[in-house]
């Protein structure tokens, strides 16, 4: 089977995600990328490197700068006429062009995979990860968003990829980018932190989140991450939220302080080898998949705890 | 400008879901259903542009089985004007309710389509982008605000580094996400008149569309459970196993 793999980058630097759908589709077959962006000849460069990648199909093109998947999505389905498999990541991007593709295509898609079982059979959470459902595709071409917690990433050294370029991309003036607000952080990415502190909507201000929540994680060299309760009130910005319809996560420790374990939010992190949780309700079921649980009032023990380590 | 928003029937968001013993699925008998929350955020968001003056007509439509009537009245009495079901008891995959939306964009000519960004039982995360590439219109995904002005919508999606704006040219389809408005809940009038509203019943053979599945589920099974692990009497305890752990240290 010939796969064709979404490689997510911002024009620059290829994103991490993109390794996880690697390890997937070399399970399937030949992995071949796709590197769809506008100036995008250093991700080419990167992703020829990663090991495992047979070809870099690139499309510089000023109409994919933005990754609009109304340009993007026809240029992928013409390239899957010599493909069986397109996969992309369960990242913002993947989910909005994926389906588009899979449309064009008049196939099923299979979202969120978390593993390949077979040529066609897939497993994939549903129902909030209440559930997990095997599925076989009778579709002739497959279209798949893969999990990043799920697969190991492929290394990013070893690899010698033929690069190629590839042409036929346009606009299809259907849509237009405007603007776009980026948080720039120094902390490590959510989806590839070792190790997530999470706040609720016990902090109460999106000052306190601050003062309580940051030292420790700084401490712990942590990626901050917030139930919806916390982005709602407005304490940290959305693309903080862990849960079903947040980012799904899976550190070596996950620390949920002030979060009630509500299972959209479990449904984010219990993947988590350890996960640790402050709350001051004995009964929170937050407590119900804590490694271990700490029962007191996250104002005094969270400082208490930064300053002991 | 007329508004349609597909709402979908599912379990209730506060009720645990059960995996059948025998591992078909998810046990749904005697379990509280509820119009899918991305739903109601695309209701509420269609009735503010149409009290806003840039739309005349929001219409409801489901795909489903009889019951899904019952979703169709709350979008009546939250103050849709008219809803359509297409009635069906198969399961019918995103890519299904794609084509036969297709096929009800045809006949209304709406402007916009507003969707839910992900149906809380198969979590598909994908009805949208298809009704989108079947129709060649422009799409919005995972909506944090919309603005209508004229042939053309403007809409910030919320996207994993942050916020991205993009305009789109109308008619559209825009999906939603959960901040972009809090859903108004129907008065005890509103219901009442909700009852009286138009709603037409079709079948998916009305519309010429194959819904036949693509997948077939093999087997439904519970994830690995955890177990609760120890509780630590302080402060002092939590740092000693973080630093067994070599975290921290
Ligand atoms: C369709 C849908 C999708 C959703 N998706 C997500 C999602 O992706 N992610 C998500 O997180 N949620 C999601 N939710 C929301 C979810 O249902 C919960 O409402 C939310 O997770 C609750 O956040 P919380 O735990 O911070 O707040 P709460 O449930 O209010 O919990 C606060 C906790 O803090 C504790 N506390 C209070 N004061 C203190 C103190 N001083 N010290 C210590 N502990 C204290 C309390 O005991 C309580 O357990 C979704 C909901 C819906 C309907
Ligand atoms: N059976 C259905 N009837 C009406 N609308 C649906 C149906 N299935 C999906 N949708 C719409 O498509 C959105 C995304 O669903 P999904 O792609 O299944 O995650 C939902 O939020 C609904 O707006």
């Amino acid at each position: 089977m010939k796969t064709l793999v979404w490689v997510e980058h911002d024009n620059a630097v290829m994103k991490d995600a993109t390794l996880a759908v690697v390890t997937a589709a070399g399970k399937l077959g030949e992995v071949h990328a796709l590197v769809a962006g506008s100036g995008c000849g250093a991700v080419a460069e990167q992703v020829a490197k990663v090991a495992g990648v047979a070809t870099v199909h690139v499309a510089d093109d000023a109409s994919l700068e933005h990754g609009l998947a109304e340009n993007v999505a026809p240029l992928v389905a013409k390239l899957m006429e010599s493909h069986d498999a397109f996969l992309a990541p369960a990242t913002t991007t993947g989910k909005n062009i994926a389906p588009r593709v899979a449309a064009l295509l008049d196939v099923m898609q299979i979202s969120d995979i978390l593993s390949v079982e077979g040529p066609k059979t897939f497993t994939r959470p549903i129902y909030a990860g209440n559930a997990i459902a095997t599925v076989e595709s009778s579709d002739a071409k497959l279209v798949i968003t893969v999990r990043g917690t799920a697969f190991d990433k492929a290394a990013t050294e070893g690899g010698s990829a033929a690069i190629e370029n590839v042409g036929g991309a346009a606009d299809a003036g259907l849509s237009s980018f405007v603007s776009a607000e980026i948080a720039k952080s120094e902390r490590p990415e959510l989806t590839s932190a070792k190790v997530i502190v999470s706040g609720g909507r016990a902090l109460g201000s999106g000052e306190k989140f601050e003062e309580v929540i940051t030292p420790l994680a700084d401490k712990l060299g942590a990626g901050i991450g917030a139930s919806r309760a916390a982005v709602d009130a407005g304490y940290v910005p959305n693309d903080y939220q862990v849960g079903q319809t947040g980012k799904i996560v899976a550190p070596e420790v996950y620390v949920a302080v002030g979060i009630s374990g509500a299972i959209q939010h479990l449904a984010g992190m219990k993947d988590s080898k350890t996960i640790i949780a402050i709350n001051k309700d004995e009964d929170a079921p937050i407590f119900q998949v804590a490694d271990i649980g700490l029962v007191a009032d996250l104002f005094t023990a969270v400082p208490e705890l930064t300053g002991k380590l | 400008m007329k508004i349609l928003v597909p709402v979908k029937r599912v379990i209730d968001y506060n009720v645990k879901p059960r995996v059948k013993a025998d591992g078909t699925g998810v046990d749904l008998a005697n379990v509280k259903m509820s119009m899918n929350p991305f739903d109601e955020i695309a209701v509420e968001e269609a009735l503010r542009i149409k009290e806003a003056g840039k739309a005349e007509e929001v219409v409801a439509v489901s795909v489903g089985p009889a019951k899904a009537q019952e979703t169709l009245r709350t979008a009546l009495a939250m103050g849709a004007d008219r809803a359509i079901l297409i009635e069906t008891d198969e399961t019918v995959e995103p890519l299904a309710v794609a084509k036969l939306l297709a096929k009800v964009a045809a006949e209304e000519n709406p402007g916009l389509i507003l969707l839910g960004k992900q149906a809380i039982d198969d979590d598909s995360n994908q009805t949208g982008q298809m009704l989108a590439a079947l129709l060649g219109w422009g799409q919005a995904t995972f909506a944090n605000t919309v603005a209508v002005e004229g042939d053309s919508v403007t809409v910030a999606r919320e996207i994993d580094g942050g916020l991205q704006t993009v305009k789109l040219n109308t008619p559209a389809i825009v999906t939603t996400d959960l901040r972009l408005n809090e859903p108004r809940y129907a008065s005890l009038p509103n219901i009442m008149k909700a009852k009286k509203k138009p709603l037409d019943t079709k079948t998916p053979g009305d519309y010429g569309v194959d819904i036949a599945p693509r997948l077939t589920t093999l087997k439904v099974t519970e994830p690995p459970v955890r177990s609760a692990g120890i509780k630590v009497a302080d402060v002092d305890a939590l740092v000693g196993k973080l630093k067994e752990m070599g975290v921290g240290a």
